[in-house]
This record gives structure tokens, sequence and C-alpha cells, in this order.
């Protein structure tokens, strides 16, 4: 049997050299004369490790990295004689930093082919979907409500109580749609779904259609993540052909497919009515709220619009049940949230565990502090909408709630860390900033708010009546939060005003210890 | 290095053809015409409004609202370097300030003999391989000056 090696194809690997490290491990093995598959994989997360090479042998995948394309022919003499090899780590699964973890969701991610179906369905794929089919709609539904899974984009809103009110709205034609307009800083899991494990997704999207009476799904993605939309792509066809989608899928009487759309570059379209508009083939301008996407979404038909990992979470809920899911976490949020942990990051990647874990847990000890050795002074947590934490604040348990309290949020999941350099009157004006490019334009507080806080963070910056403008900022910052439509205007007070909480030294204040020793 | 054709209205006709028969097919007709052409045509707008049955007013404000698409066509190599968070936190404001200054110009502009655009992007979800960046649809990620030069180098050519 030919040797089989396995090479990320994911994004993130690609981007630090896996295709070469694959083509170059090729043309080792050719002039070595020796039988190898290559298998490009998604990849397992541990990207410090990335390109990670992994090699079968009898006693599991032995994994190597980073392997750069000149150590490809040094890994394959390695892996062919089962020697020592600098860059060998040992068996993949039994590496701590994966081992901690607790993959539902991301189970397969890295270690299947993404192309294959079959490959997915001798992974235990599609049994969550069989599940439901023995189920029935309605049991289905109740599994989902059962196992406590909340939107994993970020607003936490229960999926089952989503599903429920689709189920029973009426109507001859109704939608599922996957938002995978992943625009947060420091997120990355939907990407890494899509290109690892995109058969989950559909599986996932396949059990919303068939409980809750819908026959067309749409997965919105990005178009900053072109692999992801040609896996994606793939994967559907081969799911055709398969018979995960079309006509009376898993066996049922009940048809679904799905179609792959690209977005074209705006952040707001992460929000899911805007992302309903531009599906539509419109501006992605907010719509008010309600009516619900629920009762009135897409082409006004009822919609159940979910993230790709609350979609992505839903096969292993109704394969092992919701009691088993519901077991993981802690309070409100239940199961398992993958967690991502970047910027200046030593050990950054995907971290899948039960809800509960603390921000310092996660940022010192499993990402290891900064890449550059300095010591972390901030983290954002839940993308460019969510608040810079402090390391006074590192004792907050990963939970919706937990982070509310604290003006905080988990959004997506996405931990960005930053070292002792970093300025954090910057950070806010990039805050407002972002907000004024990516503002939809629709209501006031949004769209003029964020220009006039630009400008205000900068008169703070340079000292012109200071204590004025912060006040000026803090109400502009509440007019935002409580006055504007959706999370975009809604949430970037949470950065500017964590920061000026937190870090207030970087806006000028000078503590006044320091002040009287002038 | 893409290769767009010229402007052609009868391609452009075919292309709204392929597309006109969907569900919400204004996306996907700009995405088929900025690939094939590069950028979205002034001219392009009233031959949607009109396949569409849609005003002209409504093409030309999607067209414009979406970062995506050109209006002009950019220059031969596109340079898309990640502005935010994540890799700012990685040095990401160091690697942009550097790629403005070999390549002579600022973030959105175009060199002067037309070789390359270079553009701000908001996160290519390559944030725990921080700074990133994209040249011609193929992404770079751990950019250090060095990686940083030999990809303005590529798009110099």
């Amino acid at each position: 049997m030919n040797l089989r090696v396995f090479v990320p194809c994911d994004a993130g690997a690609v981007a630090v050299g896996a295709d070469l490290v694959a083509r170059a491990l090729a043309e080792a093995a050719r002039s070595r004369k020796v039988a190898l598959d290559i298998i490009r994989t998604g990849s397992r997360g541990l990207y410090w490790f990335e390109p990670m090479v992994e090699v079968e042998t009898t006693v599991g995948r032995v994994a190597y990295g980073p392997v750069r394309q000149s150590d490809a022919a040094s890994v394959l003499d390695a892996a062919l004689g089962d020697g020592a090899h600098p860059m060998r780590l040992g068996i993949a699964a039994e590496i701590p930093w994966l081992k901690r973890q607790t993959r539902l969701t991301f189970a397969r991610c890295g270690v299947v082919d993404p192309r294959s179906l079959d490959n997915f369905r001798a992974h235990a794929g599609c049994r969550g979907l069989t599940q439901a089919v023995t189920l029935g709609p309605e049991a289905t539904i109740e599994q989902v409500l059962q196992s406590g899974l909340r939107g994993r984009g970020g607003a936490g809103f229960p999926t089952g109580i989503k599903w429920r009110t689709v189920a029973q709205a009426q109507g001859p034609q109704k939608y599922i749609v996957c938002n995978a307009d992943e625009g947060d800083s420091g997120t990355f899991a939907d990407r890494m779904i899509m290109e690892g494990d995109p058969f989950v997704l559909i599986e996932g999207m396949a059990i919303a259609g068939f409980a809750v009476g819908a026959t067309k799904g749409y997965v919105y993605i990005r178009s900053e993540y072109p692999h992801a939309i040609v896996t994606m792509q793939a994967a559907c066809a081969a799911a055709r052909r398969g018979g995960l989608l079309g006509r009376n899928i898993a066996g049922s009487s009940h048809d679904f497919d799905i179609e792959v759309r690209a977005g074209a570059g705006a952040y707001v379209c992460g929000e899911e009515t805007s992302l309903l508009e531009s599906l539509e083939g419109k501006r992605g301008v907010v719509r008010a709220k309600p009516p619900l996407p629920a009762h009135h979404g897409l082409f006004g038909k009822p919609t159940v619009i979910n993230n790709v990992l609350s979609f992505a979470s839903v096969p292993i809920i109704l394969e092992k049940g919701a009691a088993f899911y519901k077991d993981f976490g802690m309070g409100k949020s239940r199961g398992t949230m993958p967690i991502q942990l970047a910027g200046n990051i030593k050990h950054g990647g995907l971290y899948e565990t039960a809800f509960g874990v603390t921000l310092g847990e996660l940022v010192d000890d499993i990402g290891g502090g900064t890449l550059t050795g300095r010591p972390v002074r901030a983290v954002q947590v839940g993308g460019p909408l969510g608040a810079y934490f402090p390391r006074a604040l590192f004792d907050t348990p990963f939970d919706y709630e937990a982070f509310a309290a604290r003006d905080g949020l988990i959004g997506h999941g996405g931990i960005v860390v930053f070292d002792d350099r970093v300025n954090m009157a910057k950070q806010a004006r990039f805050a407002m900033e972002f907000c004024a490019i990516e503002s939809c334009g629709k209501c006031t507080p949004c769209r003029i708010g964020s220009t006039r806080g630009v400008e205000t963070v900068d008169r703070i910056i340079t000292g012109e009546n200071r204590e004025a403008n912060l006040e000026v900022l803090r109400d502009l910052c509440n007019t935002m939060k409580f006055g504007s439509l959706c999370a975009l205007g809604g949430f970037t007070p949470y950065p500017v005003m964590s920061a000026l909480t937190h870090f207030s030294e970087d806006f000028g204040a000078v503590p006044k210890r320091l002040e009287a020793a002038e | 290095m893409p290769v767009h054709e010229p402007w052609n209205v009868e391609r452009a006709n075919a292309l709204i053809g392929e597309h006109a028969g969907r569900e919400g097919p204004l996306l996907p007709i700009l995405h088929a015409f900025q690939e094939e052409f590069g950028y979205i045509d002034a001219a392009a707008e009233p031959l949607i409004a009109h396949a569409l049955n849609i005003s002209r007013a409504e093409v030309h404000g999607v067209a414009t609202f979406y970062h995506d698409f050109r209006r002009t066509p950019a220059g031969r190599h596109v340079l898309k370097l990640c502005r935010a968070e994540a890799c700012q936190a990685a040095g990401g404001d160091e690697i942009a300030a550097r790629a403005e200054q070999q390549l002579g110009i600022a973030m959105g502009k175009t060199t002067a003999d037309g070789s390359v655009t270079l553009e701000p992007v908001y996160c290519l979800g390559l944030c725990a391989t921080a700074p990133s960046a994209m040249l011609d649809g193929r992404v770079h990620g751990r950019l250090d000056d060095e990686r940083l030069d030999a990809l303005v180098r590529e798009a110099r050519t």
C-alpha cells in the first residue's frame, strides 16, 4: 500500500506554504521512487505548526511541523525510516494542545478529505440527518431546543427558537440561509469548517430544511474567502451526487438543495437582515426588525438564518442527543465553543472547548502569551465590535452572560492579543474609523456618529479640550449604542468605551501620582 | 496575473443571460462582469437594468455599495494587505507603511505604470498567521519585511 501523507489545503496553511510543501513532497517521492498518496485535508488549527504534515502509520498519524518546502525531503526520509526528525511532533491526535480540547463541531476538521463525501460518511458523517429523519421534524427541533445551542455568529439567540418559529410560519416557500460572512478580525472558524469539513455544514443545513419544511438553502460566503467558496461549491456538487442534497434526502420524502453565493466585501452583510438584502441583489442595507427574518426573511419568505458554526453543531446534537451536548458548558451557555486565538500570540489557532474556560487560561496558558514574548496588555474579544479587556479581567469565564456583565461580548469567539506596545487610543480611533468605512448608512447614529467619533478621538489624542471631548465621546457612544439599528453602530462603542475605561492613560489622562511628581 | 477581456456588449449580454434566471441575480451578474472585464463598466448598468427590469439607479446603487466592485480597471496586479485588528496586533501597520513606501503610493491607489494596485482588506481570516496579504487571489501569511519585499517585487514584474 502506498504511503499516505496528509497536507492541509486550509487557506491559513496555504498562506504559509502548504501548497509548496505538498509539491516538494511529491517531488521527493518521485526521485526516491516511492509511491506516495498526498491527501489534502483541512487544518487541525494549530497554526504555529503550519504547514503541518501528517504521515499515516500503524499507530496513528504522525505529525511534523512547521514544515518548509526545503524540509520536505528530510521529512519524507524520516517518515519512510520511521526515524527521528527535529520537526516530528508525535501522534497528531496526542499533541496536548489538541488532546485537551473537546472537539464536537470540529471533530473531523483537519482529519478528513473535504472533497470526499465517502470519507465524511466513514467518519460518522450523515448520522445526524439520518436520526432527524427518524425522529421527524418536530422532535428534531425539540432536540435543537433542548441542546441549548445558541447562535454562534455572535448574537447568541437560541437556535431552536428560530427554527420553531419558521416551522410554525405558513407559506409555500421557506429558506435556509447560512451566514458565512465571517468578517470579524480574529475569527476564522467558519472558514476552517468550510475548507476542512464542508459536508458537516451541508448536513446541518439539510437537517434545518427538513425540520422547518424549507427546500432551498443559500450559503453566503464573503469574497475574501476564495478557498472556502471553491470547497463549498465542490462539496455541494458531491452532496448532490451522493444523495445528501437533492430529492428525497436521506431516504425522507423531503427535497433540499443548496446554492453558494459570494459576498462583495461589505462587512455589514454579516448582519443577518443586511445579508438577506444582499442575497436578494440589493445594497446591503440593514432592515428594521420586526418583522423577524423567521416570518419575513429572504424574498419576504419565512427564513432560518444561522451562522456556519450553529448549523455545523447541529449534526452532532442529533447524532448524540440534546443531553450529550447540553452536558458541556456553564450557565446558559451550553455545549462547546470553537474559540479562535489570534493576533500577537504564540500558539494561535482553533481551540474548541466547553464554555466556562477563563480568558486568562485561553491567553496565557493555551495561547502561550504573545509571539513577541512581550507582556500581554490587551485582548479584544468578539471581533471589531468587541471590548478590549485588560489583564485585570482575565478571570472572566468564556460565557455569554459573564462577558456581558463586564461590558464585553464573546461574539463569534475570536480573541486578538496585543502586547504592551499597543496604543489603545489608536485602537479606539480605528474602531470608529472601521464603523465609518463599513456603515450601511441607513441610521444616523452609525453613519454620522462614527465619523464624528474619529474626529473626537483625534482631538483627544492631540489634547484639544481633552476633558470636554472625552465627555462628547462618551455621549456619542451612548447615542450609538442605543440609537443604532444594528450591531455595527450599536456595538462599536464596546471597543471604544472599554479602551477608554481600562486604558485611560493612553488617552492623555496622566495618572495623578505622576502628575504630582513632575 | 489575472487576464481580463476588454468591455464588450455582446459578451456582457451573454453573461447576463447566464445568471438572469437565478433568484436575486444582480450580485452574481456583477461578480461575473468583474471577473470577465476586471471592472464594472458604466455602460453595464443600463444593460443590466433593462434585462432585470429594474431602474438604472438600483443597479448603480448596488454596484457602488460594495467594496469589491471596481468602476475602473485595477493595476495588472492587486496586492491586498489586511489592515484589521489581528494583523495590527502582529505588526501590520509597519508592513502597510513599508508597502506604501516601496510602491510610492498610498493605500487604495495604483502605481503610475499601472503595474500594482495596493488595497486594504479587512480580514482575510488568516488571523493566527498574521500579518497577512493576498496577491492576485493568492494568500500569504506571517509577513515580515523580507516576505513583503518579495511580494512587492513579484507584483512589480
